[in-house]
C-alpha cells in the first residue's frame, strides 16, 4: 500500500499562513491503514494547529472531515458545496490524493499535510518497510521474490557488492543486504542459474525514468456513444 | 546466518578469448601477457583542481609499479575526476587505471567519458559499482546506478571486442580496447557467494580482478583455493590488494569498523608491540616505530602472497600515504618494474 | 508564595479508569480527605479508552492540566489498558513540545483501588505543578481571572 507520514508539524504551521479558515480532509483508505492521514490523524493535527496558531498568536480556524478515498472525484465530490467559507484545504492523503483535490478544485490551494513515502509493506504494527518502486518492469521471479530495485540502495541486479557484511547492507546497519536474502531464496527455490546468468542491463524507460506514465485500458473502458 | 549451499560451479569454456596483450595494448597488459608478477599501485586525486598534487603522487609511483590506479570520488566524497587526473599521470609518464563508479554516471555520461578517456590515451579501465553517496559528502544527490558493476564489464567487453554502443549500434571506427578491471572482496559476505561473483565476473567480460585489502590469509588461500578450482584463475588475472598498516589504532578500527575487512589479531598485536618501550608522549617515534612494522608486515605479505596459486600480481594501496609504495615495492624484491617493448 | 498564586485553582481535566483510580478517588471521598474541587473526573471502564485526540481537546478547550489515572503497572484489569494509555500520554508530551505548550500539563497517575490517600496525594502534585506553570495560555485567563475555592 502507499505509505506516508506527516510532514513535521512547524512545517505545517508554515504552510498555514495568511490563512484564517481551513479544512482538513483525511483519506479513508492507505493513510488511515498507515496511521498518518486517517480520521484520529485528522483530528491530532487539527487540534495541535488550532492551538499552536493560537499561542503563535495567528490562530486559524480548522475544520476536520474525512473521505473514503481522496484520488476518486466521487468521493470527493460532497466537499465542493462548502469549500468557499475556506482559504485552503489542508489535505491528508497521499500526493495521488493532494492532486486530485487540487485538480478538482482548482482555484482553491491544497496543502499536503503528509510526505508520500513508499508503496511499503506493514513489517509489524507501526512498522512499515519500502517493498515497490513501481520500475515497470517486475524480475521478482529471478529474484526469488525480492525487488533488487526497490530493496538494494544501488538496484544492483548480478548479486551483493562488496559491501554486504552479515546480511546487512554498508548504507545502515538497520538494513538488510537484500541481496543476501536474494541468494538465499535463489538457492531454496533452485534459481541458480538465474543467480550465474549476467542480468542484462535495465531498460528503465518503464519506470519514472521514461517519462510520465498512464495506462490505458480499452477493454476497461466505457465506450462512448458518439455524443458529445 | 545460515550457510548458504552453493552447488558446484566450473568455469564455461570460453571460445572467444583473445590473449590478453591483443586486448588491449598497455603496459599493464603486456606486463600481464609476459607472465611476470604484476605490481600496481594508487593514487588519490585531490579534493581540488591543483593537479601538482597529481603530479608530485605520480612522480612517488613512477618506476615502483606496472601502473597505478586513480580513484573516482572514493567514498563518494568529490574529488578531481579518475580521467582528468588520469591525464596528468600521464603527462608525468605514469600510465593510469582509470576507475569509474556506477554511481555517478548513466550508461551515456559512461560510454561517452569512456571514449574520451581513450581518445587521451587512456588504457586501462577499473569497473566499480561504487560507495554509496550517504556514506559521503554529498548524502542528498541522486544515485544513478543506471547499470551495475557486472553490467559494465559486460558494455566495455562488447565496446572492445564487438565494436558496439550498449545500445547495439556500431561504434565508429571501432571500439575503445580497454582494459577490464573489476574489484573483488574476498572477504564481504555471504562468504560461500565470493567465488562465484568472481566468476561472474569473468563472465561478464573482466580482463583482470584486484581485490580489497588483504591481511588474513589463512581465509584468502581458502577463498583462492574455491577461485582456482573453479578455473576462474585461467581466466581471469587476478591481482590481490596490500596496504600498509599506520597504527595499532588504525590495525583495530579496520577489524572492527570496515565491512569486509578481515584483521587477524596476531598482526594487531604486532603492531602493538611495534611501540612497547617508547613513551606514550613521543608521538613522532611512535608514529615511526607503527609505520615501520606496518611496512615489514606488508612487505612479508607480499612475499606470501606471491607463493600462492593463481595470484598474478599485487596492488599496493597507500592511502593518502603514496610515499610509501617504493620502500615496500623495493623491500619485496619487486623492483626494477620490467620495460616490455610494444 | 504570591497571593495571586493561592488563588489560582487550575482546572484539571482527570480520565480516571473505574477499577481503580476512580475507586481510589471515592475512598478518598469517604474518608473525608480533601483536594482541589476543580479536578474534573471523567470516568471510563479502562484508561486504554482514552485517546490522544480527547487529552488534546481537553487542553484545546482550556484545560491548565490533564492527567489520564488507572491502576498500577501490572495490574490493569483489561491487561494493559493503561500500559496503551502511558504510551499515549507519552505522545501527548512530545506534541505538546511542537505545540508551544508545556509538556508538564499532561501526566499519567498509576493507583490501586485502595489507595485512597495516594490518589489525593499524586493529584495535589499535579496541581501544585499546574500553579507553578500557571493558567494554560489557551485558556484566556490569568492567575488573577482563573479562581476558585482554596484547594
Amino acid at each position: 500500500m502507499i505509505v506516508a507520514e506527516q510532514k513535521p508539524l512547524n512545517e505545517i504551521k508554515s504552510m498555514l499562513k495568511g490563512c484564517k479558515k481551513v479544512l482538513a480532509v483525511g483519506c479513508g483508505t492507505c493513510v488511515t491503514v498507515c496511521f498518518a492521514g486517517g480520521k484520529q490523524e485528522v483530528g491530532i493535527l487539527s487540534a495541535s494547529l488550532r492551538m499552536s496558531t493560537d499561542l503563535d498568536g495567528e490562530a486559524v480556524n480548522i475544520d476536520e472531515t474525512m473521505v473514503q478515498r481522496q484520488c476518486e472525484k466521487e468521493y470527493n465530490a460532497p466537499l465542493e458545496a462548502d469549500l468557499e467559507q475556506y482559504d485552503a484545504i489542508l489535505s491528508l492523503g497521499c500526493g495521488v490524493g493532494v492532486q486530485s483535490l487540487a485538480q478538482q478544485f482548482p482555484g482553491k490551494r491544497i496543502l499536503p499535510a503528509l510526505n508520500t513515502k513508499f508503496m511499503g509493506y506493514p513489517a509489524e504494527h507501526g512498522v512499515w518497510e519500502e517493498r515497490c518502486q513501481g520500475c515497470g518492469n517486475c524480475v521478482l521471479h529471478i529474484t526469488g521474490g525480492i525487488c533488487p530495485v526497490s530493496r538494494c540502495p544501488k538496484s544492483l541486479f548480478n548479486g551483493p557488492c562488496g559491501g554486504s557484511q552479515s546480511g546487512i547492507c554498508e548504507v545502515d546497519e538497520e538494513t538488510e543486504c537484500a541481496w543476501h536474502r536474494i541468494c538465499e531464496n535463489q538457492l531454496n527455490l533452485g534459481l541458480f542459474d538465474e543467480m550465474m546468468e549476467i542480468q542484462p542491463a535495465k531498460d528503465w524507460s518503464s519506470a519514472r525514468d521514461g517519462g510520465h506514465r498512464r495506462i490505458v485500458r480499452e477493454d476497461v473502458r466505457i465506450p462512448h456513444d458518439g455524443k458529445a | 546466518m545460515n550457510t548458504m549451499k552453493f552447488p558446484a560451479f566450473t568455469m564455461p569454456e570460453n571460445s572467444y578469448r583473445l590473449p590478453i596483450a591483443e586486448r588491449c595494448d598497455s603496459n599493464l597488459a603486456r606486463v600481464l601477457a609476459s607472465g611476470q608478477f604484476v605490481v600496481t599501485g594508487e593514487i588519490g586525486p585531490p579534493k581540488g583542481y591543483d593537479p601538482e598534487v597529481v603530479r608530485s603522487k605520480a612522480r612517488l609511483l613512477l618506476g615502483c609499479v606496472d601502473a597505478a590506479n586513480v580513484t573516482d570520488n572514493q567514498a563518494a566524497v568529490v574529488r578531481m575526476s579518475s580521467i582528468a587526473a588520469g591525464q596528468i599521470m600521464m603527462e608525468e609518464g605514469l600510465e593510469p587505471i582509470i576507475q569509474m563508479t556506477c554511481r555517478d554516471r548513466n550508461r551515456l555520461a559512461m560510454q561517452a567519458d569512456l571514449l574520451g578517456a581513450y581518445a587521451l590515451g587512456m588504457r586501462n579501465l577499473l569497473c566499480l559499482s561504487g560507495d554509496h553517496q550517504s556514506c559521503g559528502n554529498h548524502p542528498g544527490a541522486k544515485n544513478v546506478h543506471d547499470i551495475d558493476s557486472m553490467q559494465f564489464l559486460r558494455m566495455m567487453k562488447e565496446m572492445r571486442d564487438e565494436n558496439r554502443f550498449q545500445c547495439g549500434e556500431e561504434i565508429q571506427g571501432g571500439g575503445p580496447r580497454f582494459l577490464i578491471g573489476g574489484a573483488a572482496n574476498p572477504f564481504a559476505d555471504p562468504a560461500e557467494w565470493r567465488p562465484y561473483r568472481l566468476a561472474k565476473k569473468a563472465i561478464a567480460g573482466a580482463d583482470f580482478v584486484q581485490t580489497q585489502l588483504v591481511y588474513d590469509m589463512q581465509r584468502f588461500r581458502e577463498y583462492m583455493k574455491r577461485v582456482v578450482d573453479m578455473g576462474v584463475a585461467e581466466q581471469l588475472k587476478i591481482i590481490v590488494g596490500v596496504g600498509p598498516l599506520k597504527s595499532a589504532g588504525m590495525a583495530r578500527v579496520m577489524r572492527d569498523r570496515i565491512p569486509g575487512m578481515s584483521v587477524p589479531d596476531a598482526i594487531i598485536d604486532r603492531m602493538a608491540g611495534a611501540v612497547e618501550g617508547i613513551d606514550t608522549d613521543n608521538k613522532h617515534e611512535r608514529a615511526a616505530a607503527w609505520q615501520a612494522e606496518g611496512i615489514k608486515i606488508c612487505i612479508e605479505q607480499v612475499l606470501e602472497i606471491r607463493e600462492i596459486e593463481g595470484v598474478v600480481g599485487v596492488h599496493i594501496m597507500g592511502i593518502e600515504w603514496e610515499e610509501v609504495i617504493r620502500p615496500i615495492a623495493q623491500g619485496a624484491g619487486l623492483l626494477p618494474r620490467p620495460i616490455i617493448e610494444a | 508564595m504570591s497571593a495571586t498564586e493561592k488563588t489560582f485553582a487550575p482546572q484539571i481535566v482527570a480520565f480516571c479508569c473505574r477499577h481503580c483510580a476512580y475507586s481510589a478517588a471515592d475512598l478518598a471521598g469517604s474518608a473525608r480527605m480533601s483536594y482541589s474541587p476543580s479536578i474534573k473526573i471523567v470516568e471510563m471502564p479502562c484508561t486504554g479508552r482514552a485517546n490522544v485526540v480527547e487529552i488534546l481537546h481537553a487542553l484545546e478547550k482550556g484545560a491548565d492540566g490533564v492527567a489520564v489515572a488507572g491502576c498500577l503497572p501490572g495490574t490493569c484489569h483489561y491487561i494493559k489498558g493503561n500500559t496503551l494509555a502511558k504510551h499515549r500520554i507519552d505522545h501527548v508530551t512530545e506534541l505538546l513540545k511542537t505545540i508551544g505548550l508545556e509538556q508538564q500539563r499532561a501526566r499519567m497517575i498509576n493507583v490501586s483501588a485502595a489507595m485512597g490517600a495516594q490518589f489525593v496525594a499524586e493529584f495535589t502534585n499535579f496541581v501544585d505543578t499546574i500553579k507553578t506553570l500557571g493558567p494554560s495560555p489557551l485558556s484566556g485567563e490569568t492567575s488573577n481571572t482563573r479562581v476558585g475555592s482554596q484547594s
